[in-house]
C-alpha cells in the first residue's frame, strides 16, 4: 500500500518536489510459530491452561523483539484471569488507546501491557473494537490497577470500559466535549507573529507524514 | 460605604449540606462553626492550591472526626496534551516535549522516549558506548536531584523544615551538573534519539568527582537529622501501608514496591543502558510503610553516587569516542554548544552549511524540518525512573512523526494506591503517606 502527494497540506505552489512524495505503509502482519525468545513458551502455556485459546485469539504479532496477542474483546476477561492466575502476569502496568481510522470496524485498539515479575517477562494484549460501539469489558475486576488506566483510555478516546466501577473523565474536565488523543480531534493552537513573520500552528504546518 | 462579603471564606448551604470555604487564616471561625453542629461525618476538599499535596493535587477526603472513612484524588489540573502535541512535531523535535512531563525526572523522560525511538529504528545496538555512559550518569544525577525533592518536601509536609533547606542545597549541586552538561538545569532535552545532544565540556569529569565528594559528605546531613529520629518515626513508622498484594495489583513499581521487600528494579531485572556492567545494590525494607520507603531513598543516593564514580571511570576510557550514532540520516549534522542560554549553534557547523557546502545545507535542512523516518510498528520500553516503571509506548505509521506516543507515568499509577495507603488512618497521616508515592502532577496529568 502506498500513499503519494503532501500527505494533507493542500494549495501550497510548492515546487520543491515536496507534493512529489510517495510514502509506502508496511503492514505487520501476523507470525508463524516459532516465535522466538520466550514467546512460543508463554503461547504455550496460554493453550494449556485455556483450551479456547485459538478462538480467542485474532492474531499474534511478534515485532521487534515484543509479542503482541490480538484477543476478542469478548473474551478479554477470561484471557486476563488465565495470564494472572496460572501464567503469573501479576501486573497490568497500563492500558492505552491507539485510534486508526483507517481500519472500518477496528479503529479502537485498546492495549494492555503486561508484566510477569515471577517470570521476568512482558507481553502486550491488543483489542480491537469500533468506533461506533466502543465497548472493552474492564479488567479492574482482574488488575485494580487498571482503573484510572482505563479513565484515561475512555478520557481520551472515548472507548467504554464496561463494568468498571466508575469510568468518569479523569484528565479533562468532566463537561469536556469529544476525545482529544482521536485522529479527527482538531489539535487547535493558534499562528505566532514572530519578528514580523507569522509562524502557522503546529497542525497546519506542512506534514511529511 | 457598601460591605462586601467574601464569598471565598463564608460558609453557606448547599444541597449537599453546609459549605465551608477556607482560604488562610479563619480557621478559629470555621471549629467554632462545625463545633456547634452535632454532624461527625465532614468532607474535606484538600487542593488542589495547597502546599503539602506535591503540586496540584486534589484529595477529597471524607472525615469522622480526624479519622479518614474514604479517599479520592481528583487529578487532571496539569494536563497539558503533550502526548497529542507530539503527534504534530517531528521524532527528534518529541523529546522538547516529553522532556517536560515529569518536570524532576526529565532526563528519564527522554530516556526512555529515545530508548524507544532507536528501538523502532533498530538502531539500540549502535548507539556509542560513550553516549549510553553519558545517559546513565545523568539517569543517576537526576535520581538524586529527584530524590532531594522527595525527601526534601517530605519532610518539610511534615514540619521538618531544615531536612528540606539541605536537601535542596544537594540538588543545586546537581543541577549545577545539569547546567555544565547540556546548558539547562531543568528540562533539558539533552538525550536525544541515537545518543545525546553534546559531548561533554573540557573539564567536566573532574567537576563531577568533586560533586559526587561533596555529596556524599553533605548527605550525612540529612542522615543525622532524620534517620532515628523519633519525631520523624513517630510519623512514618506503621503510616501509609501498603503490603506486596496491593502493590501487583495496583501495579505499584519504585520505591513504594521495594518496601514490602521485594527487590524489584529493572536496572537489574530487565538491564537497559547497559546496568547490567555496574555494581550497585538494589536498598529493600520490609515494613511497608512511609519511613522504610524514605529508608529506602536515602539509600539509592549511595547506590546512584557509586554508579556515577563507575561511570566517570568508564568516560575518562572513552574519551574522543562520539556521543552519536554514525547513519547520518538520523544523526543531527551539528554537535551544539554550550551558551551563556542554554543549548546553541555550533558556529563552526553553521559556517559550513551556509559558507561552504550546499548540500550540507539541503541535508541540515532536510533532517531538521522534515526530520528522519521511523518505519511503522509499536514498541513499549520501559526504565526505572525515581518512582518506578516509566513505560513509553510509542507507534510509528512510518512516516516523520509519531503516531502516538503514550507515557506510563509511575506517578500516575501509583496515584492510584492514596486510597489503600490512608483509609482509616488519621487525617495528619494522609500528608505522610502521599509524600511517601512521591507523586509529580507533570508526570501524572501530562
Amino acid at each position: 500500500m502506498s500513499k503519494s502527494g503532501m500527505f494533507g497540506s493542500k494549495g501550497s505552489g510548492d515546487t520543491s518536489g515536496f507534493s512529489g512524495l510517495v510514502k509506502s505503509e508496511t503492514v505487520i502482519g501476523s507470525a508463524q510459530r516459532p516465535y522466538g525468545g520466550y514467546f512460543d513458551q508463554v503461547a504455550d502455556d496460554l493453550e494449556r491452561a485455556y483450551p479456547l485459546f485459538s478462538d480467542a485469539i485474532e492474531q499474534v504479532v511478534v515485532d521487534r523483539g515484543e509479542l503482541t496477542l490480538f484477543i476478542k474483546p469478548d473474551r478479554l476477561t477470561e484471557v486476563a484471569k488465565i495470564l494472572r492466575d496460572q501464567l503469573r502476569f501479576e501486573m497490568c502496568v497500563g492500558v492505552n488507546g491507539v485510534h486508526y481510522p483507517d481500519q472500518t470496524n477496528r479503529e479502537l485498539h485498546t492495549i494492555y501491557s503486561l508484566l510477569s515479575i515471577t517470570r521476568n517477562q512482558r507481553i502486550r494484549l491488543e483489542v480491537c473494537v469500533s468506533e461506533k460501539s466502543p465497548h472493552v469489558p474492564s479488567l479492574v475486576e482482574v488488575w485494580a490497577g487498571t482503573n484510572w488506566h482505563e479513565r484515561e483510555t475512555y478520557d481520551m478516546f472515548g472507548i467504554i470500559f464496561d463494568n468498571h466501577p466508575g469510568l468518569t473523565r479523569i484528565l479533562m474536565p468532566d463537561d469536556w466535549a469529544g476525545f482529544p488523543q482521536r485522529k479527527d480531534y482538531p489539535l487547535g493552537g493558534i499562528e505566532i507573529e514572530y519578528k514580523g513573520a507569522t509562524v502557522p500552528a503546529p497542525s497546519q504546518r506542512r506534514s511529511y507524514t | 460605604m457598601t460591605t462586601f462579603t467574601d464569598p471565598y471564606a463564608s460558609s453557606q448551604e448547599t444541597t449537599e449540606g453546609r459549605v465551608y470555604s477556607v482560604t488562610g487564616g479563619d480557621w478559629d471561625s470555621l471549629v467554632t462553626e462545625i463545633g456547634a453542629t452535632k454532624e461527625e461525618r465532614v468532607v474535606l476538599n484538600m487542593g488542589p492550591q495547597h502546599p503539602s499535596t506535591h503540586g496540584v493535587l486534589r484529595l477529597i477526603l471524607e472525615l469522622e472526626g480526624e479519622t479518614v472513612t474514604e479517599t479520592r484524588c481528583g487529578i487532571g489540573y496539569l494536563h497539558t496534551g503533550i502526548e497529542k502535541n507530539t503527534e504534530f512535531r517531528n521524532w527528534t523535535q518529541g523529546v522538547t516535549f516529553v522532556t517536560r512531563m515529569d518536570y524532576l525526572s526529565p532526563i528519564f523522560n527522554e530516556t526512555a522516549y529515545c530508548l524507544g525511538v532507536e528501538k523502532l529504528l533498530g538502531i539500540t545496538n549502535d548507539v556509542t558506548e560513550r553516549a549510553t555512559v553519558i545517559r546513565v550518569m545523568m539517569m543517576e544525577f537526576n535520581r538524586i536531584s529527584s530524590h532531594m525533592v522527595a525527601l526534601g518536601t517530605g519532610a518539610l509536609e511534615l514540619g521538618a523544615l531544615s531536612p528540606m533547606i539541605f536537601a535542596f542545597r544537594e540538588r543545586e549541586k546537581v543541577l549545577d551538573i545539569f547546567e555544565l552538561l547540556s546548558g539547562l538545569r531543568m528540562n533539558m532535552a539533552y538525550i536525544r534519539p541515537g545518543g545525546v545532544a553534546q559531548d561533554l565540556p573540557a573539564g567536566a569529569l573532574t567537576k563531577i568527582r568533586e560533586t559526587v565528594k561533596d555529596l556524599r559528605h553533605n548527605f550525612k546531613d540529612n542522615e543525622k537529622l532524620l534517620i532515628g529520629n523519633s519525631i520523624w518515626i513517630k510519623r512514618t513508622q506503621g503510616v501509609g501501608y501498603l503490603d506486596l498484594a496491593g502493590c501487583t495489583t495496583l501495579g505499584i513499581t519504585g520505591p513504594v514496591l521495594r518496601s514490602t521487600g521485594l527487590a524489584w528494579d529493572l536496572r537489574k531485572a530487565q538491564p537497559y543502558c547497559g546496568y547490567e556492567n555496574y555494581e550497585f545494590d538494589i536498598p529493600t525494607t520490609d515494613s511497608c510503610d512511609v519511613y522504610g520507603r524514605f529508608l529506602i531513598r536515602m539509600q539509592e543516593l549511595e547506590q546512584s553516587l557509586r554508579i556515577i564514580e563507575q561511570c566517570v571511570t568508564k568516560l575518562e576510557k572513552l574519551e574522543g569516542q562520539p556521543v552519536m550514532v554514525a547513519d547520518k540520516k538520523i544523526a543531527w549534522p551539528s554537535q551544539l554548544s554550550v551558551g551563556a542560554d542554554g543549548m546553541g549553534n555550533s558556529l563552526n557547523h553553521i559556517r559550513e552549511i551556509m559558507g561552504e557546502s550546499m548540500e550540507a545545507l539541503i541535508h541540515h535542512f532536510k533532517l531538521v524540518t522534515e526530520g528522519f523516518r521511523v518505519p511503522a510498528g509499536q514498541v513499549y520500553t520501559a526504565i526505572e525512573s525515581p518512582r518506578g516503571e516509566l513505560g513509553v509506548n510509542l507507534v510509528s505509521d512510518g512516516g516523520t512523526r509519531p503516531y502516538r506516543v503514550h507515557f506510563r507515568d509511575p506517578s500516575f499509577n501509583n496515584l492510584q494506591s492514596t486510597a489503600a495507603m490512608c483509609e482509616g488512618g488519621q487525617i495528619a497521616d494522609v500528608i505522610a503517606a502521599v509524600a511517601s508515592i512521591d507523586p509529580v502532577m507533570g508526570g501524572v496529568d501530562r
